[in-house]
């Protein structure tokens, strides 16, 4: 699309966000009903897509496309009564009198911007929000999950509103064309240096911005351990999606003895899951293109460290084995980047604090785990540490309760979302103070010419008890 | 011939500056700036900020601060903006402390992690949302309220439990060189730090790297702050001014309404982002809100509020040389006019006759000018306020409950308040702060406590009940997918939510 189309595109949602007829709240429960049929409606379409896109699993993309997404809407159709109600505050002595509360007011026309390792998951889920707090939207899906791409262009016209939704197509220059346009709020997700990109856009108009970012999520496994679990969940939480998610566990922080004792669960874990030939599961995807198959064999290849599971590659294919590489040391090349994709390096550390020291050395990553039976193990990592959102025993799944909030800190984004959350993301919270003309004695404390007796009537309101209170 | 060794660079620096008038002109260089954030890193990544005790010990002594240097302070604003001792102890000084006093009664609650409700199988997990402190933060107020604006934000920082940089106005020197003075006798001297900083430099400050940063301001600069945050991925919470319009509809009590909006106006010489900036007065009650407004003009100031003591001046030169300029290029003045350039007054000033193309209408007053324009019904003036960019308050007056309703639900701006104003941005419980282009983000009570603190999601999950997660391992079966979608669909409300992964 270009620029002009673009701009006529906005306009349009624009134009039908000042009409008023996103606000009702029966129209955000219709649309969010349409949406909801979009998805049950199309699931075959929506998994024959991103199999296309990513050899996703059907299971897989059953799990993290679709009912994830059903689930977010059934959640919002329940609650948005209740989330768009006013929320009246505790008052003061002189605003006793008067109604003080909190509206949510939509914010008008906003842009999502999605990522190809969820396609339909990180575009739906923010959709969800924004349409349920009112305002009209643009969603810019990526460009490099395709088939899912032209998936979503041909499906959401159908079954959302037309005047405020719409779905725009294109690569890097027709995002920085679309970010031209004057958006109330930008929805991104994906990498840091495109979302440097975006906030320096933004920043043209004032625009805010909900990032969602990666990092090197890590993994510390320690003290008492329950081996075979500890395997099983690693090793879920590592190569669903074949790794190419932003949450899954980038690398394992272990004392030695626990890695000897690990390696032959996972060896047997990973059988269990893809037999002894994981290239012929149907259960194991592929690397999204050729650039990223291409950038994890080197990887690979120039890791100082010993791979000891897996490693086998394909490049017709775009398959890489489920691999392990232990003996990886802090300067090597695994560790310099996100890895997002199926290689999971084991580094060892003597100690809890070692590994926590390592932990923060470095930038604070979308999702920290630890593994342990020792509650006082987890409690010092998650007391002592900051991440986006954490987990023990397990990974990816504390993502998959609406209730709590998803996003980053520091380099893995800021703001977040899911439920509520993202109603929240996409609303203005406007405070508001209804008076009448009452109390216009107290009232007159305050006005010139300034006496000190009023003063101190004033100041006695607010000393003493050490509790708050104003009179102005 | 050898030269005697110079002093230090700052020292060198700073001596170069005292200006002719002998006053002091104090200001951080980037250098120190950047050595001073070094230790304010370091404090924080030693745990100093975290514990509960030593963040309401600093929140105590702000208050203290206050209490004790009252006298100063009034001083000094006294100097910087001729504010009345009146207008800095109630609308700076007790507004910090309230703040400060209800984040101490709060801390514990603020503190605490919220659990959240769980679904089927997490229900023997603990989930829970954690609040973080940051980091390090930098804190850049305005100069129309210099004390409050940069000490609000610092209690949400201190009760988040970061570390803070506070970056008072440079044109409010006397202001910031007193808090450059005082805060490190009351603050930890590691922990937060005031820098003296021009314009200029903010890009260059906010590129130094901070958590987060808190921006108070003017649209051009938060440009140029945004900018800056743009490239190091900081999240920032900017709150701008704009310009507020103030709805005066035909039923109304005329004579509260006039006293309100005139204590709103003109208090500190106009200088307030949340003053109202126009009005839209309904043709049938424009003579009598005038007359009106003259009446409480004379009663709070006097025949010549040049002479009263309840009266403030401009900040500097540029401020008054650019009202007086939309001044006398708009409409016609009604009440005041009067200006005398060498004490940078501007008389409370009316404006009537204003029409929308007036310069007065394009730019926001931020001085003691009110022009009025008049519309006929409240449809005109929802659709004049719509035309405008969101402003950071909207103001309605009015005896009918259905006019205000309309003027509130039909007009998008930060903040409400009818039959009144800025009371609404005092309340330490209603979330303040703009939208569009008045600003994004908010702040005071718990809301700055939010602001400046990261709620981290936690699922504690133990190992013992593999026999659920068990469905979720490959090799992948379509019975077991057929058994996790059925029972996503059984719980709440019979189409609620839940995973069984």
């Amino acid at each position: 699309m270009d620029r002009d189309s673009q701009s006529r595109v906005v306009a349009r949602l624009r134009s039908a966000f000042r009409s008023g007829v996103t606000v009702p709240e029966q129209f955000r429960l219709t649309q969010l009903s349409n949406l909801l049929a979009l998805v049950r409606e199309n699931e075959q379409l929506i998994l024959d897509a991103v199999h296309k896109d990513l050899a996703k699993p059907k299971f897989e993309a059953v799990l993290s496309e679709i009912d994830i997404v059903a689930n977010e809407l059934y959640h919002a159709i329940d609650n948005l009564s209740s989330w768009m109600q006013t929320n009246y505050v505790t008052k003061n002595l002189a605003t006793k009198v008067d109604d003080a509360f909190v509206r949510w007011e939509p914010l008008g026309v906003v842009l999502i911007i999605g990522a190809w390792n969820y396609p339909l998951q990180v575009i739906l889920i923010p959709l969800v929000g924004a349409i349920a707090a009112g305002n009209c939207a643009i969603v810019k899906p990526s460009e490099i999950s395709t088939a899912t791409e032209s998936l979503l262009a041909d499906l959401i016209p159908k079954y959302l509103s037309q005047d405020c939704y719409a779905v725009v197509r294109g690569g890097p220059e027709e995002t920085k064309a679309l970010l031209e346009n004057r958006f109330d709020h930008i929805f991104y997700t994906g990498s840091q240096q495109v979302a440097r990109k975006i906030l320096q856009a933004a920043s043209v108009h004032l625009t805010p911005v909900t990032l969602e970012l990666g990092g090197k999520c890590p993994c510390l496994i320690y003290g008492r351990v329950n081996i075979a679990t500890t395997a099983r969940r690693l090793a879920w939480a590592k190569f669903f999606n074949t790794g190419q998610s932003c949450v899954a566990p980038d690398y394992v922080l272990c004392s030695p003895e626990t890695r000897d004792a690990l390696l032959p669960a996972l060896r047997k874990v990973l059988e269990d899951f893809y037999s002894k030939e994981p290239q012929k599961s149907p259960d194991l995807g592929r690397i999204v293109s050729d650039g990223h198959w291409t950038r994890l064999v080197e990887l690979l290849g120039k890791t100082r460290g010993k791979v000891v599971l897996g490693g086998e590659n394909h490049q017709e294919d775009k398959y890489i084995a489920p691999t392990v590489v232990v003996d990886v040391e802090e300067s090597d090349v695994l560790m310099e980047q996100e890895i997002f994709g199926p290689i999971l390096p084991f580094l060892t550390i003597t100690s809890l604090e070692e590994g926590i020291d390592f932990i923060n050395r470095r930038e604070k990553a979308l999702a920290l785990y630890v593994f342990s039976e020792e509650s006082s193990v987890v409690t010092t990592v998650m007391e002592n540490t900051s991440s986006g959102g954490f987990c023990s025993n397990d990974g990816i799944i504390h993502m998959c309760l609406p209730t709590l909030p998803f996003g980053g800190v520091g380099a893995s984004g800021f703001g977040c979302y899911h439920g509520h959350w993202s109603f929240e993301t996409f609303s203005h919270r406007r405070g508001c103070l209804l008076r009448g003309w009452a109390l216009e004695r107290i009232n007159g404390l305050r006005y010139p010419p300034y006496r000190e007796d009023s003063l101190s009537w004033l100041r006695w309101t607010v000393s003493g008890k050490k509790t708050s209170c104003t009179l102005m | 011939m050898s030269s005697p060794p110079s002093p230090s660079p700052n020292r060198w620096f700073k001596a170069l500056r005292r200006t002719r008038l002998g006053e002091p002109c104090l200001k951080t260089y980037p250098l120190e700036c950047v050595e001073l954030l070094k230790r304010a890193r370091a404090a924080f990544q030693a745990g100093r900020t975290a514990k509960e005790g030593f963040r309401l010990a600093q929140l105590e002594a702000v208050v203290r601060m206050l209490v004790e240097h009252e006298c100063d302070f009034v001083d000094a604003l006294g100097r910087d903006l001729h504010k009345p001792r009146f207008e800095t102890v109630v609308s700076e000084l007790i507004l910090v402390k309230n703040e400060a006093l209800h984040a101490i009664n709060n801390l514990k609650k603020w503190m605490q992690p919220q659990h959240v409700e769980r679904n089927l199988s997490t229900t023997l997990d603990e989930c829970l949302v954690v609040n973080e402190p940051l980091g390090v933060v930098l804190i850049m107020g305005t100069w129309c309220s210099p004390v409050q604006l940069c000490l609000v934000p610092l209690v949400g920082a201190i009760a988040a439990g970061n570390c803070a940089m506070i970056n008072p106005p440079e044109y409010t020197s006397h202001t910031a060189e007193l808090l450059h003075r005082l805060i490190p006798s009351y603050l930890d001297n590691e922990c937060f730090h005031v820098i003296v900083t021009g314009t200029n430099d903010l890009a260059q400050i906010v590129g130094l790297k901070f958590e987060h940063v808190f921006f108070i301001g003017n649209r051009e600069e938060a440009g140029r702050v945004a900018q800056a945050a743009a490239l190091t991925l900081t999240p920032v919470t900017l709150v701008l001014g704009g310009k507020n319009p103030c709805y005066v509809d035909q039923q109304c009590d005329i004579t509260t309404t006039a006293q309100r909006i005139a204590w709103a106006r003109f208090h500190n010489a106009g200088q307030s982002a949340v003053a109202p900036d126009y009005i839209l007065c309904h043709v049938d009650v424009k003579e009598r809100l005038v007359q009106a407004l003259k009446c409480c003009l004379m009663q709070f100031y006097g025949s010549d509020p040049r002479e009263s003591r309840s009266f403030g001046r401009m900040v500097n030169l540029e401020t008054f040389n650019r009202t007086r300029d939309l001044l006398w290029r708009s409409g016609k003045v009604a009440v005041g006019g009067q200006v005398i350039e060498a004490e940078k007054y501007i008389a409370p000033t009316i404006l009537t006759e204003v029409v929308e193309s007036d310069p007065i209408m394009q730019h926001e007053v931020f001085g003691p000018v009110l022009p009025i324009l008049t519309v006929k019904n409240v449809d005109e003036a929802v659709a004049f306020i719509n035309k405008q960019e969101k402003p950071l308050c909207v103001y309605a007056y009015s005896s009918n409950s259905k006019v205000i309703s309309r003027l509130m639900s039909e007009t998008s701006s930060g903040s409400f308040c009818s039959n009144d104003s800025i009371l609404q941005s005092l309340m330490v419980v209603l979330p303040f702060g703009g939208v569009g282009a008045s600003g994004m983000g908010s702040y005071h009570g718990r809301y700055s406590f939010d602001t400046f603190s990261h709620r981290k999601s936690c699922l504690l999950r133990g190992t013992r009940f593999e026999c659920v997660t068990y469905l979720r391992y490959p090799p992948y079966e379509d019975r077991n997918l057929s058994l996790m979608t059925w029972a996503s669909t059984l719980s709440q409300k019979s189409q609620g939510w839940c995973q069984i992964l």
